[in-house]
């Protein structure tokens, strides 16, 4: 049944890396906000270009969540309770954000929408921020103990390597961010999001260059699975640099694609390297979490397994089809009365 | 304050509180999407207004909702970990399903349903909230069915030191699922329905838009007064239920020490001595014990000492004996007002029956105003009955409270997120009332200031042009 193991640590990586594309861009949005728009107008569009999506990309999250504590109970017991305070203000921001979406356009007053700009924009900056620390202290090694008790101080957590990646992770979305706002809407705006795009790949590359370097002095990753990550990192580094191209060609669709596909081989490699492990103990070897020792019984995972398999390709496919349903109308010229 | 206690109380406030948008969000999507229905088919264009306008408070509601929900799933994790470790093989399938099945189908069709009203056929949007309403009772659903697991334990087995599940068709089929899930769905559709009557009850009391919300009322009266029935005819067979798997919470909700005599009386009103282990004075009403346990007029009902007894001699040394008085409270407050609600109901449908909204009875619309809030007193104080009644159990027979928490997590830092999330909360609250009563002072036809509207069209030229101007 070992088979089924594996099976699940695929699944949640595929969910984070679901939740990494996806919402991904819409925190990068959340972002733009503040960093492109210029106009209330101007905000207004940007907050709507990703408001039929935002929420079923969140839900990419809770998933993953949920699948996490079924099929692995002791890795979403020793993630949650260990990273307490970091998922507190991740939750904040995630409450913030989503009710700010909601709020803003309410009630007619400047203040009013200013707060909410503000929560709008921290609440995107936040959690990619949150979650690249997690998740570089996730292939870093944590104090784990023999009970699976991962007591970590505020160093172990917060540190020069989970900041790089941290930091990583939100310039990411915000690029992505910005290659979705050049799908999504027209003239000025699309230029300016285009070109601060472009901008923003240098300190980008800088960014995952430092990430890779030290990760492969930092950690053990390379030495368990340098073959892969180092085709991974070749791939990524490709569509990086074509990402650049099509910026430059103006061709945003390939753009965007292409900074999906870093997002994408970016998260995929955190998770290929942990594997067979889920979470690293820095105390001692022996005290890994692995995908046998933190997972559900057998007999649990193959009723996951049925139930996921048959309700994947629905979500999949109704997912797809409210994207079509909002792209194809692009760039018709009705006028809707709401 | 001891994290024990400090991770109950967040769970108890964090658990309210979501507790009270989440029977708004099931029960209003559900009328309005019978609204809708009676636009499509009917081709009235009241009906579409009126899905329109609740449809507004539903996305208000909604939007909390949601933020509110990701918290409750994060929380086993970071405050229970213990008892995620141990029940996780079973506990944790029923939340990822629930995402899986109800969330995405919720989110993704809500922003279909919202964006889409111009850009889909009639009957193509009208199947979106159809499948959101569907969503919010899946995800109601799959939720019980964990909380029926924690009530009564059914399709695992210990192995490895934890509860493994080894049938899960016995969750799907638990018997406390069967009881609990109509009972707690059809409250949270009377939810929806009695917060549209009390607001069209106002709006009449103002004489504004009287058409619209004469017949608002009328179609929720209906769902309200069926739902109430029907949630009382499920609350006696969750009783019935209840006496034979968990008689201790039966026992302590009857504030019943010892035994209760052959025919069992019920009890009204009693002054609890928890320290005494007795009732200073009570009044009871005789037979109705016998007959909500039993269904019949004759019947025992075991008390708490006789069952502490037991517990001890299956269990071990301890005190099983739940809060008495906060349970025994907390079912009467539950039960009176859902009376309330079906005595409302009732009333209600007739005066909608007989045509008598246009020249409302000012006392009873008055009532129908306050009884906004009957529903959300019923739904917590149930809650607190069926949590509390548990106590000391997390999973019922399997492991207790004070074992379920995270030996990681300092009693300061979930005091630290006590504070924090009781903050948002209550600013949330205080906005989401806020923004509830501005909605409804606009009333329906009140022109939409564009600019500010939820549902642009980021995607029209033109419209993208007015921004640029503005």
């Amino acid at each position: 049944m070992h088979l089924l193991n594996d099976l699940w640590f695929v699944l949640v990586a595929v969910l984070f890396i679901g939740f990494f594309f996806l919402e991904g861009f819409d925190f990068g949005v959340g972002m733009s906000t503040k960093l492109l728009a210029r106009t209330d107008g101007e905000r207004r569009v940007l907050i709507n270009s990703i408001g039929p999506f935002w929420d079923a990309n969140e839900v990419w999250l809770i998933t993953a969540g949920g699948a996490m504590f079924a099929a692995f109970p002791n890795w979403y017991a020793t993630l949650f309770s260990g990273y307490y305070t970091p998922f507190v203000f991740l939750l904040l921001a995630l409450i913030g954000r989503g009710v700010a979406f909601e709020f803003r356009g309410k009630v007619k007053h400047e203040k009013w929408k200013k707060t909410w700009d503000w929560v709008i924009f921290l609440g995107s900056l936040l959690p990619p921020l949150l979650f690249g620390v997690v998740f570089a202290g996730l292939i870093k090694g944590l104090p784990i103990d023999a009970q699976m008790e991962m007591k970590a101080g505020l160093f172990d957590m917060v540190n020069g390597y989970t900041l790089v990646g941290g930091l990583t992770v939100v310039m990411l979305c915000l690029v992505h961010g910005l290659m979705f706002t050049t799908l999504r809407t027209v003239g000025d705006l699309q230029v300016r999001a285009r070109k601060l795009g472009q901008m923003l790949l240098i300190p980008l590359g800088v960014l995952l260059a430092a990430f890779g370097i030290m990760t492969y002095t930092m950690t053990d990753v390379f030495e368990v699975r340098g073959g892969i990550l180092a085709a991974v990192g070749v791939v990524g580094l490709i569509a990086f640099l074509l990402s650049g191209y099509f910026m430059k060609v103006k061709k945003d669709g390939w753009a965007f694609g292409m900074t999906g596909a870093v997002i994408v081989l970016s998260v995929a490699s955190v998770f290929i390297g942990l594997f067979p492990r889920v979470m690293i103990s820095s105390i001692d070897q022996a005290f890994n979490l692995t995908i046998d020792n933190a997972a559900s019984g057998a007999y649990s995972l193959k009723v996951m397994t049925i139930v996921a398999l048959t309700l994947l390709p629905f979500v999949l496919g109704y997912q797809i089809w409210s994207y079509f349903v909002f792209h194809k109308r692009v760039h018709e010229k009705e006028h809707l009365e709401y | 304050m001891d994290a024990v206690f400090l991770a109950r109380l967040q769970f108890a406030s964090t658990t309210i509180f979501h507790f009270i948008f989440v029977p708004i969000s099931i029960g209003l999507a559900l009328t309005i999407a019978i609204m809708q229905t009676m636009y499509v088919v009917k081709g009235k264009e009241e009906y579409r207004s009126m899905a329109k306008f609740w449809g507004k408070l539903f996305l208000i509601n909604f939007a909390v909702g949601v933020v509110t929900g990701i918290l409750q799933e994060f929380q086993f994790g970071m405050n229970w970990s213990n008892y995620s470790r141990f029940v996780g093989d079973v506990f944790g399938a029923p939340l990822a399903i629930e995402a899986l099945l109800a969330f995405f189908l919720e989110s993704t069709f809500i922003g279909l349903w919202i964006f889409g009203w111009d850009r889909l056929s009639k009957k193509v949007h009208l199947t979106c909230i159809w499948l959101v309403s569907i969503g919010t009772v899946m995800s109601a659903f799959w939720i019980l069915l964990a909380n029926s697991f924690m009530q009564r334990p059914v399709g695992f087995q210990i192995q490895n030191g934890r509860a493994e599940m080894n049938d899960f068709w016995a969750l799907v089929t638990n018997g406390q699922l069967l009881v609990e899930f109509p009972h707690t769905v059809l409250a949270a559709f009377a939810t929806g329905a009695f917060l549209i009557t009390g607001i069209s009850a106002y709006k009449l009391l103002k004489r504004q838009d009287v058409q619209f919300f004469k017949k608002s009322f009328h179609i929720a009266i209906i769902i309200g007064l069926i739902s109430s029935v029907g949630v009382a005819l499920w609350g006696h067979q969750q009783a019935q239920y209840l006496i034979h798997t968990q008689p201790m919470k039966m026992a302590a909700s009857e504030a019943l020490w010892g035994k209760s005599g052959d025919p069992a009386g019920w009890t009204v009103f009693a002054t609890i001595d928890p320290k005494k282990q007795e009732n200073g004075m009570e009044i009871q009403i005789p037979y109705l014990l016998s007959f909500l346990s039993y269904s019949k007029f004759s019947g025992e009902v075991k008390g708490m000492l006789e069952l502490q007894a037991e517990y001890e001699a299956t269990y071990g040394p301890g005190n099983y004996i739940p809060p008495v008085r906060t349970t025994f409270w907390s079912f009467r407050i539950m039960v009176g007002a859902g009376t309330l609600m079906i005595l409302f109901g009732l009333y209600g449908t007739y005066l909608a029956w007989r045509k008598k909204l246009e020249q409302p009875n000012k006392w009873f619309m008055r009532l129908m105003v306050l009884g906004i809030s009957l529903p959300f007193i019923g739904n917590t104080f149930g809650w607190i009955m069926t949590e509390i009644g548990r106590q000391p159990w997390t999973v019922f027979g399997l492991m207790r409270t004070e074992d379920s928490i995270s030996p990681s997590v300092s009693a300061g830092e979930v005091l630290f997120s006590v504070i924090a999330f009781s903050t948002i909360y209550m600013i949330l609250g205080i906005i989401l009332v806020y923004l509830f009563i501005k909605v409804i002072r606009k009333g329906p036809y009140a022109p939409d200031d564009h600019h500010d509207e939820h549902a642009h069209d980021p995607f029209d030229k033109e419209e993208v042009k007015q921004h640029a101007l503005t």
